[in-house]
């Protein structure tokens, strides 16, 4: 095994499960880089990950989630990473099943795999209203792309190279999985699901409260409906 | 027609808004001499004081120009350009805010790409 995986970690006041996460991700995937992006965290969420060795790019101001992993995604890119991996510094993504995705982009018929909670049936669910929510995108996501993505929110995905390079350049700001969904597959990305159980968050907060939330699905279907009309950009390596 | 009294405050009213537009373009003059106001976002404001000169002196125009719009009001012309630039103006502002947004962000994630990097070169001494 000579490829090089970049496990990106986005991380906003997480200093309680980041050791945690970290520890999960080590015992599964030693060879693994990690590195942490601290969105201005107001807690010691950037020392906690120094301390613990792994990388830290610190954002001098709060981008959001989005911002956060794309850093992830520009600093792959400058490094040269075959792989990126999306891991949350919730704890609610299990670094058990990150081998699972990379088998599936090293299998070289995917350029992006997506954990998806419902396909396996089992483990944390979600909440109703977000499950609700999931299926109205899952709709969206069929109607502009001909495409089904069972797990459209889930941020447990991993990337080859030629993703990560869009990505670095495209990825949008805020609330910006359902809307990466569609425009990498608007640009001809190959994605494929594999069936992971979730867990539930290990410390933090979600980004997304429920007064946020009708903001947040206008603002994503808005954002996907306009993703299809914008021209496809993907380039080859 | 006009009364002598109506003409005299006509008058008035014409040197005041020709006084007030002059003001204008010599506050923007200004702001620009100072370095408060980048020329491009200046040149909308020259030509709305322009504009503002223009009628303030030919003020019938300003009918003449509603008359041929079929516009009874005259002044409800004023209002519809002042509301239609206005909203131009705005929308060009939002467009400014979303790229200066959008610059903010890659300077941030540039900057704590390069950060980490410079940490690997020199560390920061032990506690």
């Amino acid at each position: 095994m000579t490829d090089r995986v970049l496990i990106i970690i986005p991380a906003h006041n997480e200093e309680t499960a980041l050791p945690g996460v970290i520890a999960d991700v080590r015992a599964h995937q030693p060879d693994a880089d990690i590195v942490v992006v601290d969105d201005a965290s107001m807690d010691d969420t950037a020392r906690t990950a120094e301390r613990l060795g792994v990388g830290v790019l610190r954002l001098p101001l709060n981008l959001g989630i989005g911002g956060a992993v794309q850093t992830g995604f520009r600093f792959a890119r400058e490094m040269n990473y075959d792989y990126a991996l999306q891991v949350d510094g919730d704890g609610q993504h299990p670094a058990a099943a990150i081998g699972d995705l990379l088998e599936r982009l090293r299998a070289g018929d995917a350029d992006v795999a997506i954990g998806s909670r419902f396909l396996a049936g089992a483990g944390f669910q979600s909440t109703f209203l977000r499950r609700l929510g999931i299926g109205v995108f899952r709709v969206l996501s069929r109607v502009t792309t001909g495409r089904s993505v069972t797990d459209s929110t889930s941020g447990f995905r991993a990337y080859n190279a030629a993703a990560i390079h869009f990505l670095a350049d495209t990825y949008p700001s805020d609330y910006p999985e359902v809307e990466a969904v569609i425009s990498l597959s608007h640009n001809r990305f190959r994605i494929v699901e594999v069936p992971v159980e979730m867990r539930e968050r290990q410390g933090g907060r979600s980004s997304i409260t429920v007064g946020r939330s009708a903001y947040y699905m206008i603002k994503v279907m808005l954002a996907s409906l306009i993703s299809i009309l914008k021209p496809t950009r993907r380039r080859s390596l | 027609m006009e009364s002598a009294l109506e003409s005299v405050q006509t008058f008035h009213i014409q040197i005041i808004s020709v006084v007030v537009s002059v003001l204008l373009i010599a506050g923007i003059v200004e702001l620009i001499r100072r370095g408060k106001l980048r020329e491009e976002y200046s040149l909308i404001w020259f030509a709305a004081a322009l504009v503002f000169v223009y009628f303030s002196i030919w003020r019938h125009h300003m009918e003449v120009l509603a008359q041929r719009m079929g516009i009874a009001y005259a002044p409800a012309l004023l209002i519809l350009l002042t509301i239609f630039f206005g909203s131009v103006w705005l929308i060009h502002f939002s467009v400014v805010v979303s790229r200066l947004t959008d610059e903010n962000k890659r300077l941030a994630q540039e900057l704590a790409i390069l950060g980490t990097r410079v940490r690997d070169l020199t560390p920061p001494p032990e506690e």
